[in-house]
């Protein structure tokens, strides 16, 4: 049993309590926000990729799945399917143009694509433009659980974070994951050790995004709502914040960083003007004094006191 | 079968109440709770904002001195940060867990649209004020939300109809491309030519836009009498500054179709002088919203915008529905604000109609020349009051399903 082993048991653990403890929809925005960061730390932190566009995958997704839903009257789990997909048709077109470049130009083409999706979402009509696509019904799972009551609900979405959760850890500890991080800490090598680079990039991309998508998608079935708001380019700096805060590179790292952020978006709400000061604040705190994030510093100070979990 | 007991119940408590006086307000759990959800801290701000939290205050403050309700009354507030999914959230967590009983302000369409939306689901009641767009009372419409200042409606067809009137009958419009910019131009022209005006043209620029260069010749050109801004916010902030720059003002006129007096305020008359709007409230208008905007400059030290000064409004008349109903009950609370017509400083026989829309006069506005601002504040020549029936959607072109035809 290891450090790896634990968390699990942890995360399980907390995820099964959480609702009796905490307000259920605060928990299922959570767990949206945290297989999103995990899906970009998966690129960030595991392939050295910096993309600056990855709202665009969490709202398109949001969009197909509460169009799939209410515009066609699918059932939720085909609404899930379809978000999930479109994102990952999107990933490859994004990631085929992207990684041709490196470092700063990915960021920017990420970024410049990411924004073509915002005009979209704000020309097409099915969108609702700025007012958002709303009342998008939960349906029935598999045309037997009534997702309307909460708490159905709630163990839906915890089922669905912990699959992409689990998809992405069992990724990053497969072979294909070691070819990742030997991209990361030396492209050239991996390439000279006659790795196709451009194609596990690729493929690393279109994962990274797909799940993405499967987190859009979800958050929209928790709110009934697609809005601007996961398509606009503050989104994609969010999720940064969130792998940053709570430690880029590690598996659970995401999952604090973005209970953290969301925690206090919601709760920080009551305080007015304030919340954006204390997020800013904390963040600069972060990156001055917690380089590694919350979780990195954990791992580093256990290290060092040399207990062997 | 349960509540059509109760309801009964109450209405024979209310019928007796003054044989029986005083009839005890059976209100849940002894508290009205009134949430205030707002942008504290973004574009909205200063329209709404920390305003609309003082003002929704004021009206408890004011009730409770004046009616001495039998109930307690506490007013929460939060940050939606113009996000839909924060509100959605927030409003939800205050009716399961507060127990919440009415949401306050809501701006941005987005997000009010998202919050009736659980408002209805959990039957408790919203008062928007803030947002604009007319689905709220059409499409997406629902018994239990109040529309209270004004909407995408109002403020340009009353614009529109007084400019034509007073003889800038040829238009052009500077339109932002995006599905709300296209429904202010098409409103508005629409006006324009039933009121006997001409359009000449239009453009349209990317949203959100910083250089309304190109667009601003092109409406130069067009050698219209008035340049209709189909755009709000920061876009109509800017392009009102560049028309200066060009020399575009006093020469052709500016119509500005969503404005608010935050927005002049920090454009200053210079920019502005001359520029028509419509407006659901104006501080100095008359004593009543003169005494009023005063106590409330005390408190905020900023002159009310319309969107505030509805808060007030609003909530006053949904505290005094409480009392009136005897019960804090969505459906008898909305019945009762249906009932009572509006009387208040803010509006003269304003009434809620079936599809949430609450309608009042409207002001058309002159911003006046730097020589003619005496004092602080003194921004508007009120050159025409607009009857509420002309200002809104009349109810036989509602698209809302509430109404029966």
């Amino acid at each position: 049993m290891n450090g790896k082993h634990i968390g699990w048991i942890v995360l399980l653990l907390l995820g099964l309590v959480a609702p009796f403890l905490v307000y259920p929809v605060l928990v299922m925005k959570i767990l949206c926000f945290a297989l999103f960061a995990c899906a970009f730390n998966l690129l960030l932190g595991y392939t050295g990729l910096l993309s600056f566009g990855h709202s665009a995958f969490l709202g398109s997704a949001g969009y197909l799945c509460g169009y799939t839903v209410q515009g066609l009257g699918l059932s939720p789990e085909l609404g899930l399917l379809a978000g999930t997909a479109g994102a990952a048709a999107l990933g490859f077109i994004f990631g085929s143009l992207a990684i041709r470049r490196a470092g700063i130009y990915f960021a920017m083409i990420t970024l410049a694509l990411a924004q073509l999706v915002y005009f979209l979402a704000l020309q097409f009509p099915f969108t609702g433009g700025e007012d958002g696509m709303q009342g998008i019904p939960r349906g029935h799972l598999f045309g037997l659980i009534d997702l309307s009551d909460t708490m159905n609900m709630y163990f839906f979405v915890l089922a669905v974070f912990l699959f992409g959760f689990w998809v992405i850890d069992r990724a990053i500890d497969s072979p294909f994951g070691q070819v990742l991080k030997a991209i990361r800490e030396n492209e050239a090598r991996a390439i000279s050790l006659g790795y196709d680079v451009d194609r596990y990039k690729l493929l690393a991309f279109v994962l990274s995004a797909a799940l993405a998508g499967l987190a859009g998608a979800t958050k929209t079935l928790v709110f009934q709502l697609a809005s601007l708001t996961d398509v606009h380019w503050h989104m994609s700096g969010e999720v940064v914040l969130m792998t940053l805060l709570g430690g880029v590179g590690t598996v659970f790292g995401p999952i604090v960083g973005a209970t953290i952020v969301v925690s206090l978006q919601n709760y920080g709400a009551e305080l007015g003007q304030w919340v954006t000061v204390l997020t800013g604040t904390i963040f600069v705190v972060c990156v001055l004094a917690f380089r590694r994030g919350v979780v990195g510093e954990v791992a580093l100070l256990i290290k060092r006191s040399g207990i062997r979990p | 079968m349960k509540r059509k007991i109760l309801g009964s119940a109450i209405a024979a408590a209310v019928a007796m109440a003054p044989a029986l006086s005083p009839a005890a307000t059976t209100v849940s759990d002894g508290i009205v709770k009134l949430g205030v959800l707002t942008d504290m801290s973004g574009t909205y701000s200063d329209l709404s904002g920390p305003g609309a939290l003082e003002a929704a205050k004021m009206a408890v403050e004011d009730f409770v001195a004046k009616e001495k309700p039998d109930f307690k009354i506490e007013v929460v507030s939060a940050d939606h940060q113009n996000k839909a999914d924060i509100s959605a959230n927030k409003a939800r967590e205050w009716f399961d867990t507060q127990k919440v009983d009415v949401i306050v302000d809501l701006v941005t369409t987005s997000t009010a649209l998202a919050v009736m939306k659980v408002a209805n689901e959990k039957n408790r009641i919203s008062l928007i004020s803030g947002a604009a767009s007319t689905p709220i009372t059409n499409e997406q419409c629902n018994d239990t939300t109040v529309h209270w200042t004004y909407d995408t409606y109002s403020l340009p067809v009353g614009t529109a109809k007084a400019v034509v009137n007073q003889g800038g009958k040829n238009w052009y419009f500077i339109t932002a491309d995006y599905a709300f910019g296209h429904s202010l131009e098409k409103n508005t022209a629409d006006v324009v030519t039933k009121s006997g005006g001409k359009v000449l043209g239009s453009v349209r620029h990317p949203f959100p836009g910083s250089d309304f260069s190109s667009f601003l010749l092109s409406a130069q050109a067009s050698g219209a009498q008035v340049i209709g801004l189909a755009n709000a916010g920061n876009d109509t902030i800017n392009s009102i500054k560049q028309a200066k720059e060009f020399g575009i003002t006093p020469k052709q006129s500016l119509a500005g179709l969503l404005m608010f007096i935050s927005d002049v305020h920090s454009l200053g008359l210079e920019a502005t002088a001359g520029m028509y709007l419509t407006t659901g409230f104006y501080w100095d208008y008359n004593d009543e919203t003169r005494a009023w905007s005063k106590r409330f400059f005390e408190r905020m030290k900023r002159m009310p915008t319309m969107v505030q000064a509805g808060d007030y409004s609003a909530t006053y008349h949904y505290l005094k529905a409480i009392k009136a109903a005897g019960s804090d009950e969505a459906k008898a609370v909305m019945a009762k604000m249906r009932d009572t017509p509006v009387n208040d400083f803010f509006a003269k026989n304003g009434k809620v109609r079936i599809d949430g829309r609450m309608v009042h006069d409207m002001y058309l506005a002159q911003v006046k020349k730097p020589s003619e601002s005496k004092y602080p504040w003194d921004y508007y020549h009120i050159r025409q009051v607009i009857p509420g029936d002309e200002a809104y959607i009349p109810l036989s072109e509602s698209k809302c399903p509430l109404v029966k035809k």
